[in-house]
């Protein structure tokens, strides 16, 4: 049995490889179709897969070609790539190596233009606050342009013509082509070197898209956008906006519209500076004449004429405070009068006689009040005596007696209470109201 | 007036517009008026022959090593 030849999978691979690298209509072919997978490495070099509904192939672009690309791939976009088949020996697999990309559908430069002001406008270089104000007198004007074109002559021109006092400085650019852009960025930083430029052209005449395509690129925008001098852009024609124009300070339609607005027209200063020098006249003359006036206006015033009024109402004035003065006098002296004559009533009140006088009346009023009381006492208990002597002869025993009642006394005057203090036949004595008996005791009977 | 040529032109227009209005509200004293209203005479003087009275300008080029060359334009086109 004879060993079958085995190849190595390198020789295998190499072999297959052969086959696509011969094949002449896989050495410069257009494939249509959709990016996905995209990667893009930091070489530049970009790895990604062409779709389409059926099938897909991997892709590189290698950044000797990616780096003249205008716009960004993106997964998901339409693209038309030009490129030759090959094989990538390590992982065996077949794949497009592109050279050409662009867009389907929309033109490339459109798309790298719309990318390029979506992402310079997020960065906020177009924000008015950025925006420097160009000024209103310039002395010097920077242009920055090709020295040999249209828009050169209109700018000189338009300057000379408005403002030719002002002194101008071409910084010559190329204004077309790949090394447009680094030119133009180059000159603007030139500019911003010398100090004695006010204001700064940069643009071009008009042209198509892709001729006006260095002032869509991000090189000249950020030069712009670094620029200390303000800048006028000035591309193309009134339709063409550029990304340069985004940026710019201020944004002017054509280059003699730039020139414009850089410089005022001296015609316009000289009369401006006239116009002032009127309204100063103007305005002196209207001052003096006031003064004038309001000095003849004093010197026909009231006061000037009648002299004698500045200080009649002031004679008046006195009079009426004279008058004022001598009835406050009066009134003050009769009110010191009237107190006067208060206190001396007050001090003869207080004199020592009418004291004695006041001690007299007192005393002399004691008196009677006292010999009055002593009287009411008097009375009082003689009628007290009188009342007490009535009741007192009412009890009198002459005059129980008076109604038939008698006492009997005994010998020694003792006034018989009891039986027992007689005996028989002793002689008694009875006492009536209008004389008395002599009696003797017959017998002697006892109350049961 | 040797301090006033100093000015720019922009500086002078400034102070003359200053003058101006300060004339035209009327509450500077007299003297001090007449005394602004000088000024503002010479400082529109001034203006008028920074205007007038300088050469035109000629338009100069910086070369590729930085120097400054009178310029006019070659009719190319």
């Amino acid at each position: 049995m004879q060993e079958p030849k085995y190849l190595s999978v390198y020789a295998l691979t190499k072999y297959i490889k052969r086959k696509f690298d011969y094949d002449p209509h896989l050495q410069d072919i257009y494939v249509k179709g959709e990016i996905s997978n995209f990667k893009r490495h930091s070489s530049g070099h970009m790895y990604f897969t062409i779709k389409d509904e059926k099938a897909r192939i991997l892709a590189v672009m290698f950044s000797s070609f990616s780096r003249t690309l205008k716009f960004i791939p993106e997964n998901g976009m339409k693209i038309i790539v030009r490129g030759e088949i090959s094989v990538y020996e390590p992982s065996g697999q077949y794949q497009i190596y592109v050279k050409e990309m662009r867009p389907e559908g929309i033109g490339e430069l459109f798309l790298a233009y719309e990318q390029l002001k979506q992402k310079l406008e997020a960065e906020g270089l177009f924000a008015i606050e950025k925006k420097k104000p160009i000024p209103l007198f310039p002395k010097t004007v920077g242009v920055i342009t090709s020295p040999t074109g249209a828009a050169i002559r209109d700018i000189l021109t338009t300057i000379k013509r408005r403002f030719p006092i002002a002194n101008i400085l071409v910084f010559p650019a190329l204004v077309q082509g790949v090394n447009a852009a680094p030119s133009i960025a180059k000159a603007i930083e030139k500019a911003n070197q010398l100090s004695e430029i006010d204001v700064l052209i940069v643009g071009r005449g008009g042209g198509s898209i892709e001729e006006l395509w260095a002032f869509n690129e991000e090189l000249v925008a950020r030069a712009i956008f670094t620029s200390t001098i303000p800048i006028i852009s000035a591309v193309g024609h009134e339709t063409d906006f550029t990304i340069a124009d985004f940026v710019a300070d201020l944004r002017a339609p054509t280059p003699t519209g730039a020139a414009e607005l850089a410089v005022p027209h001296i015609d316009e200063l000289l009369e401006r500076v006239l116009q002032r020098q009127t309204r100063l006249v103007r305005a002196v003359k209207d001052r003096l004449r006031f003064e004038k006036e309001q000095l003849n206006r004093l010197k026909k015033s009231y006061a000037f004429r009648y002299p004698e009024r500045l200080y009649q109402q002031k004679l008046e004035q006195a009079d009426k405070m004279a008058e004022r003065l001598v009835k406050g006098a009066e009134r003050l002296t009769m009110l010191k009068a009237s107190e006067q004559d208060v206190l001396f009533k007050r001090l003869v009140r207080n004199h020592p006689n009418e004291l004695l006088k006041g001690a007299n009346d007192r005393f002399n009023r004691s008196q009677k009040e006292i010999s009055r009381a002593m009287q009411q006492i008097l009375l009082n208990n003689q009628t007290k005596y009188d009342r007490i002597i009535t009741a007192l002869q009412a009890l009198s025993p002459l005059k129980i007696m008076e109604r038939g009642y008698s006492l009997a006394y005994t010998e020694e005057q003792r006034l018989i209470k009891s039986i027992k203090q007689v005996n028989k036949s002793q002689p008694i004595q009875v006492q009536l109201t209008d004389g008395s008996l002599l009696c003797k005791v017959e017998d002697i009977k006892e109350n049961e | 007036m040797e301090e006033e040529n100093k000015l720019s032109f922009e500086e002078a227009m400034n102070k003359l517009e200053v003058i101006v209005e300060r004339l035209e509200e009327g509450d500077v004293p007299l003297e001090e008026a007449i005394a602004i209203y000088k000024e503002g005479m010479e400082l529109s003087k001034l203006c008028h022959d920074k205007l007038k009275n300088v050469e035109e300008q000629l338009a100069q080029i910086i070369t590729e090593d930085g120097r400054k060359e009178s310029f006019s334009i070659t009719e190319e086109e």
